[in-house]
């Protein structure tokens, strides 16, 4: 009941998101607290994820900006220990609210792993999966297509569709869990450093991909690659950890263009990490 | 630590040693305890067969593979033949397995896949390892004084009204296949559900993350997802309860009911190769001593074949993890 109500609720929101203007805000993801049990991992994060353009995500390694990432489709209830205390706005509304099914989060904000995922089934049923457990009815073989075109996987695999997604290289299975991400039409696609297991032209041939993705999708990236951010994202967010007696808390720095967060840093934090004085 | 470094300062011509003659020694020795630990289990597993089939080959001489389709069990005339026992045995563990294997699956998922918060899963798995723990002359007992009063009615019932299906072609007058098997199921349940839980347990983290990512319900990540992932691990679990079901003595000597026939009836009492040597042992005569070994043989014969094929299928669900 619940469900089917805030379907419509979301689907609404939907329709009014589209008629506002391009800079508009995706997801609005104001972050006070994000605990595992009892261990602070994520303090005072206000992050905007901007409608239609890649946002990225920098920091050294325990800044929490996978935490975050994960935080804005739910992936982290996942976990049972997780706790999160704030706000994550979406289509106008709460996707933490209690009236609101993670799955359904999930399905409108598809995300991309750091290894690549595929399932063990064919590569055709990989893409087809998503639509499946949404009961799609129409025209599965050309949505299918569409998506691997749309991962730039399309000539590489039409001739093989019935094989394993496991069968295919490293950077292949990662644009085919691409293409599964983007399969069911989501709005908003995650990415959790999704070169981080592949080689430099793995790696080349996603960059590209993502700045056509960026044409239908709204793209959040985490990278611990500041030259990759600085290629493909649009905004970046800067995130830190402050260690003290042990305990470690990411948090967010700064956010701006990728350029001007670059070149010319508010903070002194910031600057220091892109001059590469500490990791 | 602190000493071997201080004592490398203070003496300047300290240096790397080789190993002592006791060192070489006492490494040699360690080794030749685990060889001959190995070799032991091998060789007393092959003895074993040894003797059985030496104390059977009078009776492989003299009824040979007629053995296998001959019904009869006849001291006096002595004539032995195990196909009553091969059907009781296999037609009882199939039934045990699908009631058993279903359930024991079943619990895996649910103390595996989140359902319940942690520390109760834990107790949960702690009752089901328990069963595996009773012994099984308790689970014939139990057989006996609750699960044939309780399963009369029922099968009584059953038998008047659906008695032209074959299943219920007879009625339950005590011991008989249909408590065997209930018994039997609940025996072989811990086996498959702690067997399949390390099946679950084995789907790497990062495939659960892609289906749930994709906004799977958990029904969904489970059936489409984590159940095809696992499911050599799984199949294997299911092999190796029904290997524990085929040897399982005590519990069915009590309840089969201990009649040589072939009947699909699951009212009807039955016998297993198990009940048969455990039953028949005690008082036998030398001609058969000798077919109770050869039917011994077979049912090691068995065993061995559906536990190897167990062990297989579970390395081949090993293999694939690696890759």
């Amino acid at each position: 009941m619940n469900m089917n109500a805030s379907v419509a609720r979301l689907n609404d929101s939907v329709g009014d998101e589209t008629q506002r203007n391009e800079a508009e805000v995706a997801i609005d993801a104001k972050i006070n607290s994000i605990y595992y049990g009892k261990f602070r991992a994520v303090r005072d994060s206000h992050v905007p994820i901007r409608k239609g353009e890649i946002t990225g995500f920098i920091g050294p390694s325990g800044c929490g900006k996978s935490t975050v990432l994960r935080s804005l489709n739910r992936m982290n209830d996942l976990i049972p220990i997780f706790k999160m205390d704030g706000d994550v706005h979406f289509m106008g509304q709460d996707i933490y609210a209690p009236s609101i099914d993670p799955v359904l989060v999930r399905r409108h904000i598809g995300m991309v792993f750091q290894q690549p995922n595929p399932f063990a089934m064919s590569i055709y049923d990989n893409v087809a999966f998503g639509l499946r457990i949404n009961r799609f009815k129409g025209d599965m073989d050309e949505r299918v297509e569409g998506a691997l075109r749309q991962a730039a996987l399309w000539d590489e695999v039409k001739d093989k569709l019935k094989q394993s997604g496991l069968a295919l290289s490293g950077g292949q299975q990662q644009r085919l869990c691409i293409a599964r991400a983007v399969a069911p039409g989501p709005t908003v696609l995650l990415m959790d450093e999704p070169c981080s297991a592949l080689d430099p032209i793995a790696t080349r041939k996603i960059e590209n991909l993502m700045h056509d993705l960026k044409e239908h999708y709204t793209v959040a990236i985490v990278t611990h690659n500041m030259q990759q951010a600085q290629r493909v994202a649009d905004t970046t967010a800067f995130f830190s950890v402050d260690i003290s007696d042990g305990q470690r808390c990411g948090h967010l720095v700064e956010m701006g263009r990728t350029n001007e967060l670059f070149e010319n840093p508010r903070e002194e934090l910031t600057r220091k990490y892109i001059r590469g004085e500490f990791s | 630590m602190k000493s071997v470094m201080s004592g490398a300062k203070n003496d300047d011509e300290f240096s790397p040693s080789a190993p002592s003659f006791y060192d070489v020694l006492s490494d040699r020795g360690v080794r030749w305890i685990a060889f001959g630990a190995g070799g032991i289990v091998v060789f007393l597993g092959l003895y074993i067969i040894f003797e059985i089939a030496s104390a059977a080959s009078p009776a492989i001489k003299e009824y040979g593979l007629r053995f296998f389709v001959d019904t009869r069990w006849d001291v006096s005339r002595q004539e032995f033949g195990i196909l009553a026992e091969i059907w009781g045995t296999l037609y009882s563990s199939l039934l045990a397995l699908l009631i058993g294997g279903s359930f024991g699956v079943g619990i895996a998922l649910f103390l595996s896949q989140g359902y319940l918060p942690n520390r109760l899963s834990q107790i949960f798995r702690l009752v089901v390892e328990m069963l595996a723990a009773i012994p099984s002359v308790v689970y014939g007992l139990w057989g006996i004084y609750v699960v044939i009063p309780a399963l009369r009615p029922v099968a009584a019932w059953l038998h008047e009204y659906f008695g032209f299906i074959p299943l219920f072609s007879t009625s339950l007058s005590g011991p008989g296949l249909a408590p065997a098997v209930i018994v039997l199921s609940i025996m072989i349940l811990p086996t498959v559900a702690a067997i399949s839980q390390d099946a679950f347990a084995q789907v790497p983290q990062k495939v659960k993350e892609a289906a749930y990512g994709m906004g799977a319900t958990r029904k969904q990540a489970i059936l489409k997802v984590i159940l095809p992932t696992a499911s050599s691990g799984v199949m294997g679990a299911i092999v190796l309860g029904f290997g524990r079901a085929l040897g399982e003595t005590m519990a069915l000597a009590m309840l089969i009911g201990n009649v040589n026939q072939v009947s699909l009836s699951l009212f009807a009492p039955a016998k297993t190769l198990a009940s048969l040597l455990a039953s028949n042992f005690p008082e036998a005569g030398q001609v058969e001593l000798a077919a109770l070994m050869y039917a011994a043989l077979a049912l090691l014969f068995i065993t061995v074949v559906v536990n190897a094929i167990g062990a297989y299928i579970m390395s081949l669900s090993k293999k694939q993890e690696a890759i």
